[in-house]
């Protein structure tokens, strides 16, 4: 089953006729995934790839397809209209590929989607969301290194999200899906909602959690885990090595504050029962051995 | 993007900020007018993208006109050492000179996001004019914030609670929530992701005045702030940093030897985790970004490359967005155009990896390939 993707899933991809929108499209569409749809203002009529329609409007093409997922590749500046469109048709799962959303359009998305209880946004600035098991992947990863499974992974990161899953399916451990929350400061969905998610579904037995320095999400994190979350849970956190006070990449990794730095965020997740994955070369074997200690 | 504290003045002079009278002076000369012209006394600041100017010598009291040029000498054109920088420092280009003030009491004042409330929160001290991490950290208690919901905006009652727990009296109370409120506006107006003042001063006269001003203005939102692009000021970042900055790559200068390509900023932190674990520290961070094509791969190996301190490169790739491909194809022209020969460590995963792979083993480049992380770490190791 997995969380927040199944067979039941109808994409609909907004943005699927720039380059990076049409590029993913083809390839969601490739593994197996249900699009239904496309929005691009101004574009509604065109077909995309002789089997998609285009839509002017995300109303549209809700009405016309029953699309109940939302992928978002539209550019920076008009990313909030974009995800404000979804949310506002009660699109109940908003995926938010676009890297460089303003802060403060993010944090007045927020507010927003407070009203709307029945719509998930992740991301933004994230790599999306899959379910090898349903075929269904809404985001940018490559689907060639996921299998089906029952091990659950969430991660604020692309390629290191990638990095686990493949150390995971070449030791043979399949994933029930895996979820990338995003980099930004301020994101839709934080690691606590995705691990309540997987904490109820039947078919993970187990989580992959890769975090890394900024912020204090991870330490919330920890205390769900130590409180709630009944999965065996295995964690990584990246940027051990980072220099203080420098943006690496993501701009959700800063270090400013001593729960922001890597050290405070292992010794939370330690104290809250999470097994420690040592370094990133160390993903899937420390996976690996939690799964057999489980048997 | 950081600005200067003159810039920042000026913006917060626009919005009725109370600030000190000054002047931006570039010449020793121009500093010894500005000085006579406010009566011979007034104090000179460094205008430089870091903290900790005052105790690394960048802020000078002076006396006299004399005395003036003599320490806009010894500022212009030196370069900057505070706790912020790397030890090379930053250039001091120019110095604004500013009228000496009747300080009573110092405060700090600052609008930034907070993470978990998702939204901006004002931060308030009674303690201004210090370093306020180090505040936070020994005594917590002592900072009082108020999160500011974006649909209400900071409301008067939050700045009326600030004031009463800063203990300003009456007039200064009411003058310190004017201050709240304009901050409130240039954060909001502008997409800062910080507006700083450390610190705000009580005259003797009951005034409320920003004696320093700090504003961090979100790179992301530059697009719709055409009037603020043109406030940055490449002379204080790194010239390898600004220049991959202009080609969308996110790149920071580090201590060590290996220099490092990755794609994608966790696997990015991840790979640097991983060398300074095999003992072989990097050199960069560097993350190359997803929709890269080999000229913008080839950007980011020549910048890595321009680094004396690089003796050997790492290259962690997971193909995705980003094929193996077109990044081999970067790495081998970035190569050739810097005839460097330079060890190579690669690992490429996912999309034309065998491509890829090819490309490099036909190059004639000393290309040690390693499939896993595990591999990489002892690879690095055995070329260090």
């Amino acid at each position: 089953m997995g969380i927040l993707l199944d067979e039941s899933s109808r994409i609909m991809v907004q943005g699927i006729t720039g380059r990076e929108g049409g590029f993913h499209a083809r390839a969601c569409m490739a593994y197996g995934t249900k699009v239904v749809a496309g929005v691009t203002p101004g574009k509604g009529g065109q077909v995309f790839e002789n089997k998609v329609p285009v839509f002017d409007s995300v109303e549209d093409a809700v009405r016309e397809t029953g699309a109940n997922v939302a992928l978002i590749f539209v550019p920076p500046p008009f990313a909030a209209d974009a995800v404000a469109e979804s949310a506002a048709c009660g699109v109940p799962l908003i995926a938010c590929i676009t890297e460089g959303v303003p802060v403060q359009d993010t944090v007045r998305l927020s507010r927003y989607l407070e009203r709307h209880p029945n719509v998930r946004l992740i991301g933004p600035n994230c790599p999306g969301l899959i379910n090898p098991g349903a075929k269904c992947k809404v985001g940018i990863m490559p689907g060639s290194i996921h299998r089906p499974g029952r091990v659950g992974v969430v991660s604020r990161s692309g390629t290191l999200t990638y990095e686990a899953v493949s150390q995971l399916t070449n030791l043979g451990i399949g994933q029930s899906s895996c979820v990338g929350i995003g980099g930004d400061p301020v994101i839709g969905t934080s690691f606590v909602e995705v691990l309540k998610l997987y904490n109820a579904d039947p078919d993970t037995d187990m989580v992959v959690f890769i975090g890394e320095i900024g912020g204090s999400m991870e330490q919330s994190a920890a205390a769900y885990i130590k409180e709630e979350f009944t999965k065996p849970i295995c964690v990584l956190i990246v940027g051990a090595t980072a220099p203080a006070g420098k943006r690496m990449g993501h701009a959700g990794a800063i270090i400013t504050g001593e729960s922001a730095r890597a050290e405070a965020k292992v010794e939370a997740l330690r104290q809250a029962g999470a097994a420690i994955i040592p370094t990133p070369a160390d993903i899937g074997s420390t996976a690996q051995a939690l799964l057999r200690r489980m048997r | 993007m950081k600005i200067h504290e003159y810039q920042a003045k000026e913006i917060f002079a626009r919005h009725r900020i109370a600030v000190p009278r000054g002047k931006v002076v570039r010449t020793a000369q121009e500093a010894r007018q500005a000085v006579a012209d406010m009566g011979g006394q007034a104090v000179l600041k460094a205008q430089v993208h870091a903290g900790g100017r005052g105790k690394a010598g960048g802020v000078k009291v002076v006396r006299s006109a004399a005395d003036a040029e003599k320490a806009a000498r010894s500022l212009l054109g030196s370069n900057l050492v505070t706790h912020q920088t790397d030890s090379r420092g930053v250039p001091v280009n120019s110095l604004l000179v500013e009228e000496l003030m009747d300080i009573r009491r110092e405060l700090y004042l600052a609008i930034t996001i907070d993470r978990v409330f998702r939204g901006p929160v004002m931060l308030a001290c009674a303690a201004g004019g210090m370093d306020i991490e180090e505040v936070a950290a020994s005594r917590p208690q002592d900072i009082f914030t108020e999160p500011i919901e974006p649909v209400l905006g900071l409301m008067p009652y939050q700045t009326r609670r600030l004031a009463a727990r800063l203990q300003l009296p009456g007039a200064a109370a009411q003058s310190a929530a004017q201050v709240m409120q304009a901050m409130y506006r240039i954060f909001t107006e502008n997409d800062c992701s910080l507006v700083e003042i450390n610190p705000m001063i009580i005259t003797g006269d009951d005034r409320v005045v920003a004696l320093d001003a700090k504003m961090d203005v979100e790179g992301d939102a530059l697009f719709r702030h055409a009037d603020l692009r043109g406030l940055r000021d490449r002379a204080q970042e790194d010239p390898l940093e600004a220049e991959a900055a202009d080609k969308g790559i996110a790149y920071v200068k580090l201590d060590g030897q290996v220099g490092c390509l990755v794609n994608g900023a966790g696997l990015a932190m991840a790979t640097l985790d991983v060398t300074n674990a095999a003992g072989a520290p990097p050199a960069n961070f560097l993350d190359v970004g997803g929709g890269a094509d080999d000229e913008k791969v080839a950007s980011a190996v020549q910048i890595i490359l321009s680094d004396p301190a690089v003796n050997r490169v790492l290259v962690n790739v997971f193909g995705g967005i980003l094929r193996c491909d077109v990044a081999a194809r970067g790495i081998v022209l970035a190569f050739q155009r810097k005839g460097a020969d330079l060890p190579l460590v690669v690992r490429m995963l996912g999309t034309n990896v065998d491509e890829g792979k090819a490309i490099l083993r036909d190059s004639g480049l000393k290309v040690t390939f390693a499939d896993t992380l595990n591999e990489v770490s002892q690879a690095i190791r055995r070329r260090g």
